[in-house]
Order: structure tokens, then sequence, then C-alpha cells
């Protein structure tokens, strides 16, 4: 399999907000919550500062190194969520069709209807604040593409000659499904969790702008804007930096996903091989 | 006398619409014994393959069997629990196809395919399946079995797959193998060989094969029984010597006269094959007795 240039750039980002986050309590100069320091609040970047200091002179470049565990662990936390619901809905009602079908059908065209972001504001009001709730909202609201694929795809795949001898040979139908269908599209829906983990990251990073999401003082990077909020002009680095983190990671995962994309589909394969 | 196999009897099946079925298998009734190899010969759309699901209980909506028996070892299949059924399935009744090419998972290696008929049906465990696997392949003459089992079905050929399917659909050593058209898609010196393991194995292992073509070539060299089929039923049945020296049926007359035949051909005097009209008779006009009426013999003319 060739990956294109799109892949590679994409990994390239994705490992770099990867490397971030794990290795944040090695790299990190400052302790990103405890070392706060009042007389240094709202240093430009400098050598010891890289990125400046925030309002309570806490080190911005710590923050971003760890919000990165914080933005990760919500990327993949929600998009498993998110295939786990979606493949198995959508696989179910694709293979067995009938009421069922209808069923998974109209639930999946009511969850397109309400815009996700205010359907996750709307769980995070009854959860309340929170990492663990953020991911359920998170990982309840997006699944309805996932299972549409999941769907079409069954549906194609059922027809396969390998499919039908299966059940020739006395596969049980649940057997069928992991053995045989889930395999073969193993491919789009690995795309469409790839291409939602940007998703998610952006909508973590609203929620917890809105004040709904990580709570203060942990650092997230939708908070850390929050909190940089007033001090756009007179520091604007403390904006920026959680910005550019967010701006680069959702792009890197975007990039992967189409990456995966080009090379896992070859009908959209744009490149001659 | 020996209880037969497979009985069925006055089996109907159809299209369900709304209210009335729209039949497409009138009134079959065909038994095979044990061991025995049964032909059914007809062309596209006379039925011969959703009898072939109808009896591995795999016929999807809208098709429903609207009547008659398919009694499989003196149990009637229609009214088998899906269960029951779904243990019947691979273990003593498996099928092949005619496509090769597409009825292999392609994510998986063969072996691994076939392991897990063992697995599946026997309880065997992985290890002990996947060395039953080796000897599967290396019993439909696969050369280099060890390393074929690692192989992915796109490494293989077509004839070497079709070999593999063979395998798995033998490797419980079922009662009733049913071969769906199984060598329509190879090309004719591959065809004769797995049609020679087909027949082989068979007779080896004592499995009855209810085989399925249009091409009653391949009939007469596998089969010791052949039904005709048209349009939904069954018009003769006999032993294959008697039914190609003797045929009764004028559409069997007419399957016959449309083979060419060496040396049928002379240069002054030609003779033409028999053509049967093309398009498969309405079967809504058909009725009980008239039922190969609307389509025409053309006697071959010198």
């Amino acid at each position: 399999m060739r990956f294109g240039l799109n892949f590679w750039l994409g990994a390239a980002l994705t490992a770099l907000v990867v490397l971030a986050g794990v290795l944040a309590p090695w790299i990190a100069p400052f302790d990103p919550v405890l070392d706060a320091d009042l007389m240094n609040s709202e240093l430009p970047p400098d050598l010891t500062f890289w990125f400046g200091t925030d309002g309570q002179g806490r080190d911005v470049y710590s923050r971003i190194l760890y919000g990165a565990q914080i933005s990760l662990t919500v990327g993949i936390v929600s998009q498993v969520i998110n295939s786990v619901i979606g493949v198995t809905l959508g696989m179910t009602a694709g293979f067995w069709g009938g009421w069922w079908d209808d069923l998974v059908n109209g639930l999946t065209n009511v969850m397109l209807a309400i815009p996700s972001l205010i359907f996750a504001l709307a769980v995070m009001a009854v959860l309340g604040p929170g990492l663990p709730s953020l991911l359920i909202a998170l990982g309840l609201t997006n699944w309805s593409w996932t299972c549409r694929i999941a769907r079409s795809s069954t549906l194609s795949l059922k027809s396969q000659g390998y499919v039908q001898a299966a059940q020739t040979l006395g596969y049980a139908d649940l057997r069928i499904m992991f053995t045989q269908i889930l395999p073969n599209m193993m491919g789009p829906i690995l795309v469409m969790a790839t291409l939602g983990m940007g998703a998610a990251v952006l909508s973590e990073a609203a929620l917890s702008f809105l004040g709904l999401g990580i709570q203060p003082p942990f650092p997230s990077w939708g908070s850390m804007l929050t909190d940089a909020r007033q001090l756009i002009r007179i520091a604007p680095w403390v904006a920026v930096f959680p910005g550019l983190a967010i701006f680069l990671s959702v792009l890197g995962f975007n990039l992967l996903g189409d990456g995966l994309r080009d090379s896992l589909d070859p009908h959209m394969r744009t490149r001659k091989p | 006398m020996i209880a037969p196999l497979l009985d069925i009897r006055n089996l109907c099946l159809g299209v369900a619409a709304a209210r009335s079925v729209h039949p497409l298998v009138k009134d079959l009734s065909f038994q095979i014994m044990p061991g025995e190899a049964y032909g059914l010969v007809g062309e596209s759309g006379s039925g011969k393959s959703v009898t072939s699901l109808a009896v591995m209980g795999l016929l999807k909506k809208p098709l429903a069997v609207s009547g008659g028996e398919i009694k499989f070892k003196g149990e009637n299949l229609l009214s088998l629990p899906k269960r029951a059924m779904r243990h019947l399935r691979g273990n003593r009744i498996a099928m092949i196809f005619q496509e090769p090419m597409t009825a292999l998972n392609p994510l998986s290696t063969v072996g691994r395919q076939i392991a897990e008929m063992f697995v599946l049906h026997q309880g065997k465990g992985w290890n002990e399946a996947s060395k039953l696997s080796v000897d599967a392949l290396a019993s439909v003459r696969v050369p280099n079995p060890d390393r074929r089992a690692r192989n992915y079905p796109h490494q293989m050929s077509g004839g070497l797959r079709q070999r593999v399917m063979i395998a798995m659909a033998l490797a419980c050593n079922p009662d009733l193998l049913i071969a769906d058209e199984p060598t329509t898609a190879l090309d004719v010196t591959v065809q004769a060989e797995v049609l020679r393991l087909i027949k082989d194995l068979c007779k080896e292992r004592g499995t009855a094969v209810l085989f399925i073509s249009h091409d009653l070539g391949v009939i007469a060299s596998v089969c010791q029984r052949v039904g005709v089929m048209y349009a939904g039923c069954l018009v003769e049945e006999n032993d294959t010597r008697a039914l190609f020296d003797d045929p009764r049926h004028d559409y069997t007359r007419g399957l016959l006269g449309a083979l060419p035949r060496l040396g049928s051909r002379t240069q002054n005097n030609r003779q033409r094959l028999i053509d049967i009209d093309s398009i498969i008779a309405d079967r809504s006009i058909l009725t009980k007795t008239r039922f190969i009426a609307p389509r025409t013999l053309q006697e071959g003319r010198p």
C-alpha cells in the first residue's frame, strides 16, 4: 500500500501531538498547574518561558504539552465510542434489515438533524462538566455518519460471494458479521474515526471554551483560550499558542484521515499508481 | 429398500407478493439416495438454484416456500428450527458455488478459512484445526498444501480457489454436497480436473451430490441420474445413459439437440443445431398441463 503526501504530513503532525502528550511529564519545564507565579504573569515568549506566561504566571508551553493529553484522550475515546455505537447499529441494521433497519435509520436521521454541538451541550448540562461527561457527550453525538457508512458497506458486502458462502457453511449471523463483514469494512470506518478525531478535538475546545468541558485549573486548549480572552490585547501569545495547537492537531488528524482514505479506497485515488 | 437421503416432495416455492405467491417452482419432487450423484439440468431461470437454496434453508425474502416438504434423512428441513438448520449447513449439507473468485474472504488465509470449519462444526481447537486444514488442502490435490494454507485468496488462481471451496465444503464429511454450477467460471481444462476431483472425493467418502448445471456434458460425466427442469417443473427424470439415449420430453430433446456434436456437420449437408426460443416463457400463462406450449422447437432442417 502506498501513502500520499497528505498521509505523511498528517502522520507527522499527529505524531507530534502524541509525543507532546505522552512525553509531557518529562519534557515540560514547569508544572502546568502548580507553578503559578503572579510575579511572572503575562511575560512574552523568551528563553525560559518559550511560549510566554499566562495571567496567573503559568508557563504556556508546559500547559500546551499537558493539554495535548486531554485533546488526545478526547479524540481517541470519543471516536472509539462513536465507532462502536455506529458500527454495531449500522452493521446489524444492514445485515438484518426489516423493522430494526427502519428503527436505526430513523434514529440516525434524528441524530443528523440535531446540531451535534447543541446535543453535546444538552448532554453536558445533564451530566455536569468534567472529562468523563465530556467523553460521553462527544461519544454519543457523532456516530450517525459512521452508522450510515457501516450500514451501506454491510449492504454491499452482504451480496459478496464469501458472505453467502459463509451462510451455506453454517456460520451464525454474528459470526458472519465479525469474521466476514467487519474486517472488510474497517477501511472506511477507520477513515471516519480519524476524521472524527479532528472534529472531536474542536468540539472539546468549544465546550471547554464555553466552560462546560475541562474545568480550570487543568489545562485544556479550549479552556486556555477562555482564560486568554481577557488578555488578548496585552498578551496575545496566551491565546495564539493554544489556538495554533488546536489548528495544527486538527489539521493533522484531517490530513491523516484524508491520506488513509486515498490509500484504502481505490476509487478515491487521485494519483496514478 | 434404502431410504433416500434427500426426499423432496411436491415442493412449491415462489415470490411472495402482497397476497398471492407468484410460483417459481411447481410441484417439484425428486429423491437422492445416499452416495448418489444427481444432476439437475435446465436453462437459466428454470428454478435449479432456488431449489438448492430452499434445501439449504437460505431463501431470501421475498422468495418463500409455499408448499411441499424437503426431507433430509427423514427430517423435514422446512420445519426445522433455525439453530438446528445452521448446524446442518456446512456440516451435513455443504454447498459450492459458481464463482470461486469471490467465494473466499479476501482478508484471511485459506488455511484459516478451512480451519474455521473444523472449529465451528467439530469443536476442534485452532491448532488441531489448522493441521487438519493442511490435510484437507492435500486431499483436494493442492500442491504444497502447507505453504498454500498460508496464502490469501488473491494469491491463488480460480481453479485453486475452487479446490479450496471444495475442501471447505467437504471438511466435515457432509452427507450431501450441493454443487451449483461449480465449473462454469473455470476454463475447460481446469473444469475437467475439478469435476474429476468432485467425483472422486464424493465416491471415496460416500457423499451424495446434487449437481446443478446447464451443461449436459458436465452432468453426463458426473451424475448417475438426471432431472431436467423447465419453468420450475421437473419435466423428465431418468438414468443418465437412458436420458441421453432416449429423451422422452420435447424440451429434453431440444436441449440435447442444441449440443454441437463432433462430426455432425457434413460439407454439403449442413445440420443445424436445434435452437430453443431463447426467452423463458411467462409463467403466469402456463397451466398445469401446458407448461411448455408457448415455446416452439425448430427442428434442424437439412
